[in-house]
């Protein structure tokens, strides 16, 4: 157990680390004085308190941002999902219980960005409301904008993922919580497109559809894209149809692409 | 805060602290955390451990961008056997729609792993782990049923690990390509799931019914979830270190 050990390490890769405690003196004078009590037993929750206080607040308001942005579609989809049930259109038996726990999950991803915004002593967005003109009346078209508003979904988190490396709440890494509500997101999509009769991947074809749908999967990367990271997968093993190499990818959209009228910016009230 | 990804890793998680050298990264996993305190203190001791040791025979996926690579590889792998196998002999109860969606999938799987594999080739020549040779012993490729329990096994399993490993990238352009991956293996693990019980694409057996969050698991905990369908031990010890 070496305090200076730690503080060492840290300067490796953090040169800053000591100018971020009130003193080099205060610390190794508190320490000292830890230490002349006897208070062994306490020095872990006296580092803790030591870190917190160094490191505790420098989350960037950038995380922030992208927390909130996730928390307007989140918010989005939640009152979309509102309104489709209590328009009553959702027929009985799997359909309903297939949108109750898609409502569910949205929902749970509202409480739980709301909750990570107001931990990061950020300003949680509130009120995101879907446009009441633009909701559709009948069940299909209600089932082609779910569908629209997962796929954004997908396209979103995926887009800010970079902007969330190595951001933490506590000891909780935000990449991964937003990793594990893109996958979610994906299950929906993939579930309202077999409602509709739909492959539950995204075809090449599907970025030539009218909008709402369309636009969607189009942007500076289109879906129907087949070149990942430098590398043609058409062109991979023995070689595999577009329309393969294209589904086998869900690709981004950045956060312009999405909040724009063409796409969920359009659908905002 | 700290209930939030409450999910298979946890017991890993808490474990890595004494045994990772400390890193910028996983410092901040410590820092405001009275709990971590005591792994902080444990972390501050000299490094003496060796992630390097080998058992012989065994695979080791390696360290780093390309160890967490290496570990994507080798899931691809399996996956892409596994449904090459069940492309070529499908199941007699298999619907046509069912055939033909399993041959897609097939497609995207057999994808990613020629992806991985040319992307490890080209950006970290010769850490490129081998060749895996599947175990499917277990799996009865002449039923539906078999088949199905199995690719829910191998999706799910799959969606977890990348949703875990997506921290230990360092790379942003590798981290997008894997988040490009791990939501068309969402997609496949709810179609499966839908075809086993309509409704289950994502239930509160796979989801977090509070968070609404998906699974995440550590390296260390997906392969050994993984490991009796592949020959090869494989060391998932050192990835994201």
């Amino acid at each position: 157990m070496n305090i200076l050990r730690i503080i060492e390490q840290l300067s490796e890769v953090d040169a800053d680390v000591l100018g971020r405690f009130d003193s080099r003196r205060a610390v190794f004078k508190t320490l000292g004085n830890t230490a002349k009590l006897g208070a062994l037993a306490a020095a872990p929750a006296f580092v803790s308190s030591l870190f917190q206080k160094a490191y505790g607040q420098t989350t960037s308001t950038g995380v922030i941002d992208v927390l909130n942005y996730a928390l307007t579609l989140e918010l989005l989809e939640e009152d979309f999902y509102k309104k489709m049930v209590a328009a009553g259109k959702v027929p009985t038996g799997a359909p309903q219980g297939a949108i109750n726990l898609i409502l569910k999950h949205e929902s749970a991803h509202v409480k739980l960005l709301t909750d990570t915004v107001t931990a990061l002593k950020g300003t949680p967005k509130t009120n995101v409301k879907f446009k009441a003109s633009a909701f559709p009346a009948d069940y299909a078209t209600q089932l082609a904008y779910a569908q629209a508003l997962e796929d954004t979904g997908v396209r979103a988190y995926k887009g800010q993922a970079g902007n969330l490396i190595g951001a933490m709440a506590g000891t909780t890494s935000l990449l991964q919580v937003a990793l594990q509500i893109h996958s979610v997101e994906a299950r929906h999509a993939a579930h309202i497109r077999t409602m509709r009769m739909q492959a539950p991947w995204i075809p090449a074809a599907d970025s030539n559809l009218p909008a709402p749908l369309g636009p969607v999967y189009t942007g500076a990367t289109r879906e129907d894209n087949v070149m990942q990271a430098g590398v043609d997968v058409t062109k991979l093993g023995s070689g595999y149809s577009a329309s393969d190499a294209a589904a086998a990818f869900d690709e981004v959209l950045t956060m312009a692409e999405v909040t724009d009228a063409s796409r969920a910016g359009g659908l905002i009230e | 805060m700290s209930n939030i990804t409450k999910s298979g890793g946890d017991d890993a998680e808490f474990a890595k602290p004494l045994y990772t050298p400390i890193k910028r990264r996983s410092f901040f996993m410590y820092a405001g955390a009275t709990a971590g305190a005591t792994a902080l203190l444990l972390s501050g001791c000299d490094d003496d451990d060796n992630n390097d040791s080998m058992t012989p025979g065994t695979v080791s996926l390696g360290s780093g961008d390309v160890g967490v690579l290496n570990y994507a590889y080798a899931l691809e792998q399996l996956e892409a056997a596994f449904y090459a196998q069940v492309k070529a002999t499908p199941a007699a109860d298999f619907s046509a729609v069912e055939k033909d969606y399993f041959s897609q999938v097939a497609a995207h799987e057999a994808i990613h792993r020629d992806f991985l594999k040319a992307a490890i080739n080209r950006d970290a020549p010769g850490k490129i782990i081998q060749d895996l040779t599947p175990v499917f012993s277990s799996i009865d490729f002449t039923k539906r049923a078999s088949v199905l329990a199995t690719a829910k096994t191998f999706e799910d399993l799959g969606v977890a690990a990348y949703n875990g490993a997506g921290k230990y990238l360092k790379t942003p352009a590798y981290l997008v390509v894997a988040g490009k991956i791990v939501s068309v293996e969402a997609r496949h693990a709810a179609y499966v799931r839908d075809l086993i019980a309509n409704g289950s694409f994502a239930d509160d057996s796979i989801v977090d019914a509070a968070t609404g969050l998906d699974k995440a698991m550590e390296p260390v905990d997906v392969i050994n979830a993984a490991q009796s369908f592949i020959q090869q031990k494989i060391d998932a010890s050192s990835v994201g270190k």
